[in-house]
């Protein structure tokens, strides 16, 4: 052991020292950008004679938007409802499509990971071709595709195809559907399925703890089926029906522009959102597929056999065995593309369905000009849309994670 | 030492782009050619053709501002812009120009930070609809499906005139006009609005162009124009008076072909102030003072430049209309050079 006396080392040559001179210049060096880009914005900002702030807000909005969700929610009106409006209605249709499109690509990219690890070589056969073909080509050509194939392939706007005469059709300007319109005394129902929800998980800890100490099981699934449609219809009918519809209206008579389904009568899905959701829900399930079909091949295949030594049946195999365990591969990738699917439902603005990025960082950020604070509150929007749903996802990760013991 | 390397080239990075403050001119000068922010494919306008030369009255614009700089109107280069994107793309920087037959309205020249250097085209808002609709007049269209574009007045516009006229209508708004034009010939919606000059051009791209009519009511006034930043004022008199050189130019019978001929040959005090055979107004732009001429020669006079992208023998077949001379009917009126 040589004795190293500090004093004779160069604290140049410290690398302790060094490192830490070098991170003090990085963060200098990243908040001089960092104030030299707001100074630079502020000062342009200036000489163009723009200033900032919030209060174009108030303005009223003096165009019109496409019928969606949003607009009705909100009762759009042009020259009436003001950009705040705006901003609201397009966060309401991306999230509409957004939470839609989760749902439908969960359900389908699970079954296409199921049915890509079939025996069956034709459902394997399938779900091969679906996953390689949709997640290879670009989701804003496939946006195109649906787009144009959904229109092409309807029928034009003074005809119907009726899919259940009376009740529910579709055209080249949407899908129409009969529309609810609660009365008075409606909410009668509405607290019947809040009970009927809370009885169902009530009823499940209790068939849990049932099962856990006696071994008997309960049938869970169909009853709380019976719960949440029966106790919502049981009373529905006991207060008098109070639920109207308002069903779709095609009229082919009279003046050749107002033939075709009726606005103001039931309900419509405009063919764009109709694109939107099959583009993003097909791309996604796409890779859900995948994730779905690791997720189970990574659960060793001892598992199976295991649970079949002991008796249990193929279904209670795949549902109590298998699923528990595959899902903790699942669902951290899942939620990758969850937030995926939000944000490329931001793609929609080439086709025409009135979202955030299309109403209020298009139309109205022309009327405006404040494209700072604008930007800034529709990135806003996504964060918190992603956060959100990473945050469930982590929770849902957290209950269906390994316990170690 | 790599994270140094780094944050010194993350603070050079950033210093360098500081300099898109200086003067336009200046830059421009410094690259060698004219960023001009054009459509992304609008006919007789800003159009690329099947091996990417533009072309258009648009495209004229900018090509005549890059010769009165350079005396070569091919040092420019383009960029296709959205409504939508247009706008912060100038403000930005990211284009010298704008001639993206953009409607001066006060709301831009006042709170976009933009400034409108001259109006390049008259036009006015129309609709368009299929033959077979039966439709003779605008006022007949309460209810009807409208296709357009996003982030133009053309949106504002057609809600002011429904409401006006107490009709509802139902607005479906695309990004780019080539899905507008799709989508309204797949038979989305009943109307197609735009400016007028706008149909003509995107008429010519639909399946049977012969099956569709544009209605006669012109809704709206759409003085089109090229657009640079606020608060460089000799880059806006560069712009200004190119654009007032065209029209004078046609104004004086100078053309593309008779331009050298004519500064050689007369004796006409204005032609020669013009063509830079007299006084030195080139130079108080910050440019040679044949600047006018190379502008002319490049892209002749300006109705050489109409006749030849939107005038009756190009596909738009566009009449003259309000967009000739004072002296033959029109509104156009440049101011004199002098």
């Amino acid at each position: 052991m040589t004795d190293r006396p500090n004093s004779s080392v160069n604290w140049l040559n410290d690398a302790r020292i060094r490192g830490v001179i070098f991170q003090i210049l990085l963060v200098l060096s990243l908040i001089a950008s960092a104030w030299w880009i707001v100074d630079n914005t502020l000062t342009n900002l200036a000489d163009s004679g723009k200033t900032l702030g919030f209060r174009f807000l108030d303005e009223t909005a003096g165009f019109q938007i496409g019928q969606t969700l949003g607009t009705w929610l909100f009762s759009y009106e042009a020259g009436k409802s003001t950009y705040l409006d705006i901003y609201f209605i397009g966060i309401v249709n991306t999230f509409l499509v957004a939470a839609l499109g989760i749902f439908l690509a969960t359900i389908l990219g699970f079954l296409m990971g199921i049915m890509r690890l079939s025996q069956n070589l034709i459902l394997r056969g399938f779900a091969t071709v679906y996953v390689e073909l949709l997640r290879n080509v670009p989701l804003l050509l496939q946006l195109f595709f649906w787009y144009f194939a959904v229109l092409r392939s309807l029928p034009g706007r003074r005809d119907a195809f009726e899919i259940v005469p009376g009740f529910a059709g579709m055209n080249i300007t949407g899908l129409y559907l009969p529309a609810p319109q609660p009365q008075d005394g409606f909410i009668y129902t509405v607290i019947a399925l809040v009970l009927a929800i809370i009885i169902t998980f009530v009823m499940s800890g209790w068939a849990r703890k049932r099962q856990e100490t006696t071994g008997q099981t309960f049938p869970v699934f169909w009853t709380s089926v019976g719960l949440l449609i029966g106790l919502p219809l049981i009373t529905l009918f006991a207060t008098g029906n109070p639920l109207d519809w308002s069903l779709p209206e095609f009229k082919d008579t009279g003046p050749k522009l107002r033939q075709g389904y009726q606005s103001g009568a039931g309900m419509v899905m405009i063919p764009e959102m109709i694109a939107v959701l099959l583009a993003l829900s097909l791309y996604t399930a796409a890779f859900i597929a995948e994730i779905v079909r690791a997720g189970i091949l990574a659960v060793n295949k001892g598992q199976t056999e295991a649970s079949y030594a002991v008796g249990l049946r193929p279904g209670i195999t795949l549902r109590l065995v298998i699923i528990p365990q595959a899902l903790r591969v699942i669902v951290p990738p899942l939620t990758s593309q969850y937030l995926n699917l939000t944000k490329n439902s931001s793609l929609a603005v080439a086709i025409a369905y009135p979202e955030l990025v299309s109403i209020f960082a298009g139309t109205a950020l022309n009327q405006v000009g404040k494209e700072i604070e604008m930007i800034f509150m529709m990135m806003s929007v996504y964060l918190t849309f992603s956060i959100l749903t990473a945050a469930f996802m982590n929770w849902f990760n957290a209950r269906v994670k390994l316990v170690e013991r | 030492m790599k994270k140094l390397t780094f944050a010194i080239a993350g603070v050079a990075a950033v210093a360098f782009a500081a300099s898109a403050n200086a003067a336009t001119l200046d830059d421009v000068k410094a690259k060698g050619f004219v960023q001009c922010g054009v459509s992304q494919g609008l006919p007789g306008f800003s159009n690329a053709d099947d091996s990417g030369n533009w072309a258009g009255i648009d495209v004229d614009m900018c090509r005549a501002v890059a010769a009165a700089i350079f005396g070569d109107g091919n040092a420019v280069k383009f960029t296709p812009l959205s409504a939508k994107q247009r706008f912060t793309a100038l403000a930005s920087g990211e284009v010298d120009i704008l001639s993206r037959n953009t409607t001066w309205t006060m709301t831009r020249d006042t709170q976009l930070g933009l400034n409108f250097a001259g109006v390049n085209y008259y036009d006015g808002q129309g609709m368009m609809v299929p033959v077979d609709l039966g439709v003779s007049s605008a006022t007949e269209l309460d209810g009807a499906n409208i296709c357009t574009n996003t982030g133009t007045t053309t949106e504002l516009n057609i809600t002011d005139y429904f409401r006006e006229k107490g009709m509802s209508f139902n607005l479906v708004a695309f990004e780019k006009a080539d899905e507008v034009v799709a989508a309204y010939d797949a038979g989305r919606c009943d109307v197609y609005t735009t400016d007028r000059s706008g149909l003509a051009a995107q008429r010519t791209k639909l399946t049977n162009p012969d099956a569709h009519v544009v209605l006669p009511e012109i809704i709206s006034k759409e003085p089109l124009g090229p657009v640079v930043r606020q608060g460089d004022d000799q880059w806006f008199n560069i712009v200004r008076w190119t654009l007032n050189a065209l029209i004078n130019a046609e104004e004086m019978g100078i053309t593309a072909d008779n331009a050298a001929a004519r500064l050689g040959g007369t004796t006409n005090p204005a032609i020669k102030r013009l063509l830079g055979g007299e006084g030195s107004f080139g130079e108080e732009l910050g440019l040679s003072n044949d600047w006018a001429l190379n502008a002319i020669q490049a892209v002749g006079n300006y109705g050489e430049s109409y006749e030849a992208n939107v005038g009756p023998n190009t596909p738009l077949k566009l009449d003259r209309g309000v967009n000739q001379l004072w002296s033959k009917g029109g509104i156009l009126y440049a101011a004199p050079i002098r």
